[in-house]
Order: C-alpha cells, then sequence, then structure tokens
C-alpha cells in the first residue's frame, strides 16, 4: 500500500481533483461503451419479434 | 497454404456463431483484468518522485492512447480486406470500431489534458503529439460521418475504406512525434526493444491494465458487430431462427 490513510488516498497528495476527475469521466465512458450496444440489442430485438408477429398474422 | 480459415470470415453466420463464445470469454477477462490493474495503479503503485499522484492518470491515459492508436490500425486493415476481397463482414467490422476508436482518443486526449494541468501547468498545447492525437479524431469523426451520410452500402464501404486507409499516415506521425520534434510530452512507456525506464512495481500495473483495455475493446467490439450483422442479414433465415430463440429464451 502507497498510502497511510484512506483520507490520504483521497487526497492524492494534493492531485486528488485531478486524478478522481479523470478516473470517473473514463468509467463513466466505458459504461457507456457496453451499455448502449446491450441496450440496442435488446430493442432490436424487441422490434424484430413485434415485425414476426405481425406478418405471421397477415 | 490452407486458407479455409480466411473463407469462413466471409460467412456471417459462421461468424455469428463463433462470436458470441469469444464476446463471453474476453469480457471475463477484462473484467478480471480491469478492476485489478485499477486497484494496483490507484492504491499499490509508488508515487512519481517528480509528478507525485497525479502520474497515476497514466493507467488510464497510456491504456486508453494505445488503444486509439490500435483501433485506428484496425480500421485500416479491415478496408484493405474490404477494397480488395469485398468481404461484407470488414466493413461491418470497420463501422462499428470506430466510434469505440473515437472514444478511446477521445479519452486519451481528455485525460491527457487533466494530467497536463498539475504537470505542465497548462491543459492543452499546440504540441505535435497532442495535435496529432486531435488529428486522429477527426479522421474517426469523418469515418463515421462518411459512413452514416451515403445511403448505399456498398459505396459507404467503399468510401470508408479509402478514408481509414489513407488516414493511416497519421498514425507514425503520432508515433515518432516525441521524436521528430521538440514536445513536452514524455516518450513511450513500453518499446519492444528495451526495458521500460520505470520500475516494475510501477509498469506491471500499467501492462494488466492495456491487456484489460485490449479485451475490453474486442470485447465490444464483437459486441456491436454481433448486432449489425444481425441487422444487415434480417431476410436469411438463420436471423430469423436466431430472433426467435431468443425471445423465446427470455419468456
Amino acid at each position: 500500500m502507497s498510502f497511510a490513510s484512506f483520507a490520504e488516498f483521497l487526497a492524492m497528495g494534493q492531485h486528488g481533483p485531478y486524478v478522481w476527475s479523470a478516473y470517473g469521466i473514463s468509467l463513466g465512458v466505458l459504461i457507456l461503451n457496453v451499455a448502449l450496444p446491450l441496450l440496442a440489442r435488446r430493442r432490436y430485438l424487441q422490434e424484430e419479434a413485434r415485425r414476426l408477429r405481425r406478418e405471421s398474422k397477415s | 497454404m490452407n486458407w479455409t480459415w480466411f473463407h469462413k470470415w466471409g460467412s456471417p453466420k459462421w461468424f455469428y456463431e463463433m462470436s458470441g463464445r469469444w464476446v463471453f470469454w474476453l469480457a471475463l477477462v477484462a473484467a478480471v483484468l480491469l478492476p485489478v490493474g485499477l486497484v494496483w495503479g490507484l492504491a499499490f503503485a509508488p508515487p512519481d518522485y517528480q509528478q507525485g499522484n497525479s502520474f497515476r492518470i497514466i493507467y488510464i491515459h497510456v491504456p486508453t492512447a494505445i488503444l486509439a492508436q490500435s483501433c485506428y490500425l484496425l480500421l485500416a486493415v479491415a478496408g484493405v480486406i474490404g477494397l480488395v476481397w469485398k468481404m461484407k463482414l470488414a466493413d461491418v467490422a470497420l463501422q462499428q470500431a470506430a466510434p469505440i476508436g473515437a472514444w478511446m482518443t477521445f479519452l486519451a486526449l481528455l485525460t491527457g489534458a487533466i494530467w497536463g494541468k498539475p504537470t505542465w501547468g497548462s491543459w492543452w498545447v499546440w504540441d505535435a503529439r497532442l495535435t496529432s492525437m486531435l488529428i486522429l479524431l477527426f479522421l474517426y469523426f469523418g469515418v463515421i460521418a462518411l459512413g452514416q451520410a451515403i445511403s448505399n452500402r456498398d459505396s459507404a464501404a467503399k468510401a470508408c475504406a479509402v478514408l481509414a486507409v489513407v488516414g493511416v499516415v497519421n498514425i507514425p506521425i503520432i508515433k515518432y512525434s516525441v521524436e521528430w520534434w521538440n514536445t513536452l510530452h514524455q516518450p513511450a512507456t513500453f518499446k519492444l526493444t528495451e526495458r521500460p525506464a520505470m520500475p516494475p512495481e510501477m509498469w506491471l500495473p500499467l501492462l494488466v491494465m492495456v491487456i484489460g483495455f485490449y479485451c475490453f475493446f474486442a470485447a465490444v467490439l464483437l459486441l456491436r458487430m454481433r448486432l449489425e450483422v444481425l441487422r444487415r442479414e434480417a431476410r436469411s433465415s438463420w436471423v430469423k431462427a436466431e430472433i426467435e430463440r431468443q425471445l423465446g429464451g427470455r419468456k
């Protein structure tokens, strides 16, 4: 461990805002990159299901 | 030489069936490596003797910057394959990799700016490395915009492939910018021919993060490509069967 306490870990030796904003934004972007394709896939499957049902009726 | 392995990639059905398993394993490796590298880099690596703790931004800055360039190389390779062999999957890969590459370039620029403020005293300088990375971001935007602007799929594929191949000239410029011009940016941490100048306590977590980011990128790319393959092949019987199967499994 390179820090003596949790408060010191959060402070990052005066560089806290820089380090944590960089990590926070990056984490957000990574989550976005996973969530968007998964949501798009679900939406697509639902749309296709509706289309298939419509076509089987007519 | 036996070329069957190459011809298999011409079949969207084969790709769809195989990639399901690949996504699972790549996502698993990324889900293990990224948290390990993150905690190791943030809490256990020693602080830099000059930069203090701001240097910890390296653990996302370097992996995203490496990915941004690797992804563009992938675009160019997919472009050549698409132009020469007219392989449809190459265009799928090119279109789906471009947004991820743009996000990675954005992250590399943003974390670089956040790192630059306490280290150089400025968010942005018109330095050769920074400027060439900004051009890379615009190249990604160009590929994405071109792909969406042309409604004919084959014409769009050809135009994007040409842009991707021409734009690859920027990659060696990024790589050697720190050597060709006077720059504030420090030289590369990892070189193929030499040991890193950092101690192993610092570069080992970085290596873990880089491999983790590669797996993450590959998993997300396959995820996006699988959806695009379903969309493009929507009229074929195997896609209909697959959609039925997916919906049946959820009920």
